[in-house]
């Protein structure tokens, strides 16, 4: 009797390595994306706006960064080397922060006196959120504290609704949520591209202010044809660079202005395929790794693995509901056979 | 034998449960309930300062080991009465019957204190209530399904171990009309711990290059399954083992010695899964440099350990052997999701580091200790365990 259970478990054991070998195999293994458990990534929103960043066209002058804070009502960020006493305190970020919805980051390397240069050269990054096409965050938010517009795409946070999990944070894969870790009643804070200044067809803040169109607003799909044209400029040449909103419809028209392409720009446009793409973009002369920007991902988000395997085993709950059925008919037999004293 | 659904014993008959007795303040319970109450006072200042003033978490590492221990770990814990209500009423092995009970009060504890350490943790507890309502739920979240879920499951953990409540105090009226519709929760109470602990793995897969290679798989929600019915039955031998020490009662060897062999599989089940999986997806040269390679190693180690101790089967009848190796098990386990929730994590942006602050460690301990304490009451006050008299003990 023990012998052959024992057998039997032997062969069940090999039974389910085998089985669960080759479903390794379907489940991991096959050539992405079409992967036996993976949704269809989610299209562009149709009405999509967003920021191009072009690291080229920025000064480094912060004015953004000002400008979203009064846009934001964010306060200052103290940093640690500023007297706690010192009444002319001022504001320093480093990084973006339950404070800090848009940050410059520069990239140094040695002696770093040539602008957008790899070596010896320096460059900048604007950092906020991407207003992904398939956020994570919204996908893992178990309230619906964090959604995508359905038109114009922007990726919103509500307070009210937020339980403070922080998933959310972990999920992102840029980093971008943040939690307020010193407050009893801290909140998660992200850009949500202005929408309340849009709403009044009011420019972003960083847009809205930004001297040298570095970051311009616009729908999606234009500000894609833009950073494709930018790229395909060649060091030597003039070129033309909006400011604002690249249609001149929000916030009204303003004035271009003409500018020598010094460096020649990276080909890769950062934004328009990674995770699935997103509807902020970045054009840069230096690698966007050297920017701290994960490039080394895939060009579906990362919701198609995880919401796949979610939909496969709960779809519409009938697996949920069958395998309890059987437990139940189980449950009620063992239960009654085990009433008899043995 | 009666059982945890059974009812009706002829009044001759000795109860099949029975309370351990002796002292109940004793110099463990007094430790125990001194960490409670330590951990109690840091849950002041975190109320009221906030969750930084007592850890070290960040937006780097937003999770630290009030999830990654007291939930994801703490739960898996709590599959002791899973698998023995798997393996009792499903593939209705009734010889294991003496051990469902005081696996599911095992499992009560472990989900009810997972409970309160996602009140500690979550930044904005008071809307925790969203978490149930309809007008709220955003269905793709993996994390919803899993809150659902654990929080029915705490429900029917504490249905199912009702029996006992009702048998202590006479209730016997209660205890027949509850035994009629048991199966039906009992059903659930194997249908929920697979949903929930497969998808704590799922939790995961969201995360993509933050999470190592060497964890980083669609197998995650397998490898956490598999995970939990291992530590399930490592938790119910060690737990044996040691109460048959600590109480000084006989050990129920026979049972011991099968389960310990289903142990023993599912381990095997669970090392190799994983290699087969990093070849899978090419990933096998990642065990050496990867990030959090060295704890890769330390995570297989010791479930090759414990599989090796007790692989020969005359070594499942020596309480030595199975205590050392379900502790491997146990540790293996442990390693293994801890490593998935936060020694694989590579945070976006850096730099980002995280160990947990003493603040933080001591509501841990002291969440645990409550366990204890309350372990300590029901098994001396309640009907819980299998009565030593009885021929099958
Ligand atoms: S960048 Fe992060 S926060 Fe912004 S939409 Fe994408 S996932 Fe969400
Ligand atoms: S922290 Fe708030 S917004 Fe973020 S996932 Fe959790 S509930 Fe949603």
């Amino acid at each position: 009797m023990s012998v052959s259970r024992r057998n039997f478990l032997k062969r069940a054991v090999k039974g389910s390595a085998a089985a669960a070998a080759a479903a390794c195999t379907t489940v991991a293994g096959s050539p992405q994306p079409a992967n036996a458990l993976q949704r269809e990534p989610k299209p562009l929103a149709p009405e999509a706006v967003g920021l191009l960043y072009d690291s080229t066209l920025c000064i480094g002058c912060k004015a953004c960064m000002s400008a979203c804070k009064e846009a934001n009502h964010m306060p200052q960020e103290v940093g640690p080397d500023q007297p706690w006493n010192d009444t002319r305190q001022w504001d320093t970020p480093v990084e973006l922060s339950a404070k800090t919805l848009n940050v410059i980051k520069v990239f140094t390397d040695g002696n770093a006196t040539q602008k957008d240069h790899e070596k010896d050269g320096f460059a900048f990054l604007k950092r906020q959120c991407l207003h992904c096409a398939d956020p994570s965050c919204v996908s893992v938010c178990p309230v619906s504290a964090m959604t995508k517009d359905k038109t114009s795409g922007i990726v919103s946070h509500n307070p009210d609704a937020c339980i403070g999990c922080r998933y959310c944070v972990l999920s992102c894969p840029f980093g971008v949520p943040k939690y307020d870790y010193n407050d009893a009643f801290g909140q998660i804070h992200k850009c949500q591209l202005c929408k309340h200044r849009l709403a009044e067809n009011q420019l972003p803040g960083c847009a809205d202010v930004c001297p040298t169109g570095a970051t311009l607003f616009g729908r999606t799909p234009d500000l894609l044809a833009e950073a494709k044209r930018r790229t395909a400029l060649k060091p030597g040449e003039y070129a033309h660079y909006p400011r604002g909103d690249i249609n001149g419809t929000v916030g009204g028209a303003r004035d271009g202005h003409e500018k020598r392409v010094e460096v020649a720009y990276q080909s890769h446009i950062y934004g328009e395929r990674e995770l699935g793409g997103t509807q902020c973009l970045s054009v840069s002369a230096v690698p966007f790794d050297k920017l701290n920007l994960p490039t080394n991902v895939p060009d579906y988000g990362y919701p198609t693995l995880s919401e796949g395997i979610q939909h496969t085993l709960y779809a519409g709950m009938v697996g949920p509901a069958a395998v309890l059925g059987g437990l139940v008919y189980l449950a009620h037999r063992n239960t009654k056979d085990q009433h008899d004293p043995d | 034998m009666t059982s945890l659904v059974s009812h009706d014993a002829a009044p001759s008959a000795q109860p099949a449960h029975a309370p351990v007795g002796g002292r109940l303040v004793t110099v463990p319970f007094l430790i125990a309930l001194a960490f409670v109450a330590i951990a109690g006072f840091i849950l002041v200042q975190r109320f009221a300062h906030g969750i930084g003033a007592v850890s070290n978490l960040s937006d780097g590492y937003p999770w630290g080991i009030w999830v990654a221990i007291d939930v994801v770990i703490g739960s898996a814990f709590g599959c002791a009465g899973y698998v023995m209500a798997l393996l009792v009423y499903i593939l209705n092995r009734g010889e294991y019957h003496a051990m469902v009970r005081p696996a599911v009060m095992a499992s009560l504890f472990g989900y009810g204190l997972a409970g309160a350490a996602v009140l500690v943790d979550l930044g904005r507890y008071w809307n925790f209530y969203h978490m149930m309502m309809p007008s709220y739920a955003q269905p793709n979240s993996v994390m919803l399904e899993v809150g659902l879920c654990v929080a029915t499951y705490t429900i029917v953990l504490i249905i199912e171990f009702a029996p006992a409540f009702l048998e202590r105090f006479g209730m016997d009226n209660a205890r027949h009309k509850l035994s009629k519709v048991l199966f039906f929760f009992i059903a659930l109470g194997v249908l929920l711990p697979t949903m929930h602990q497969s998808s704590l793995g799922t939790m995961m897969v969201i995360l993509g290059h933050k999470l190592s290679p060497l964890w980083q798989t669609q197998m995650l929600p397998v490898f956490f399954l598999t995970s939990a019915v291992l530590m399930g039955f490592a938790i119910v031998v060690w737990e044996s083992v040691l109460s048959a020490l600590g109480f000084r009662r006989i050990m129920e060897t026979a049972e011991l010695a099968r389960l310990s062999g289903l142990m023993v599989y599912t381990g095997l089940a669970f090392v190799v899964l994983r290699f087969v999986d990093l070849a899978v997806r090419g990933q096998l040269g990642a065990v050496f440099g990867a990030h959090g390679a060295v704890m890769f190693w330390v995570e297989t180690l010791l479930m090759i350990g414990g599989i090796v101790m007790i692989l020969p089967v005359a070594s499942r009848r020596r309480g030595k052997a199975l205590f050392v190796s379900s502790s491997l098990f146990l540790a293996g386990g442990i390693i293994y999701r801890l490593n998935v929730y936060i020694v694989g994590l590579i945070p976006a942006v850096g730099p980002w580091s995280y160990f947990p602050s003493l603040s933080e460690i001591l509501i841990t301990v002291g969440i645990f200790s409550l366990e204890v304490v309350l372990y300590l009451v029901f098994v001396k006050k309640l009907p819980v365990m299998h009565a030593v008299s009885t021929k099958h003990g």
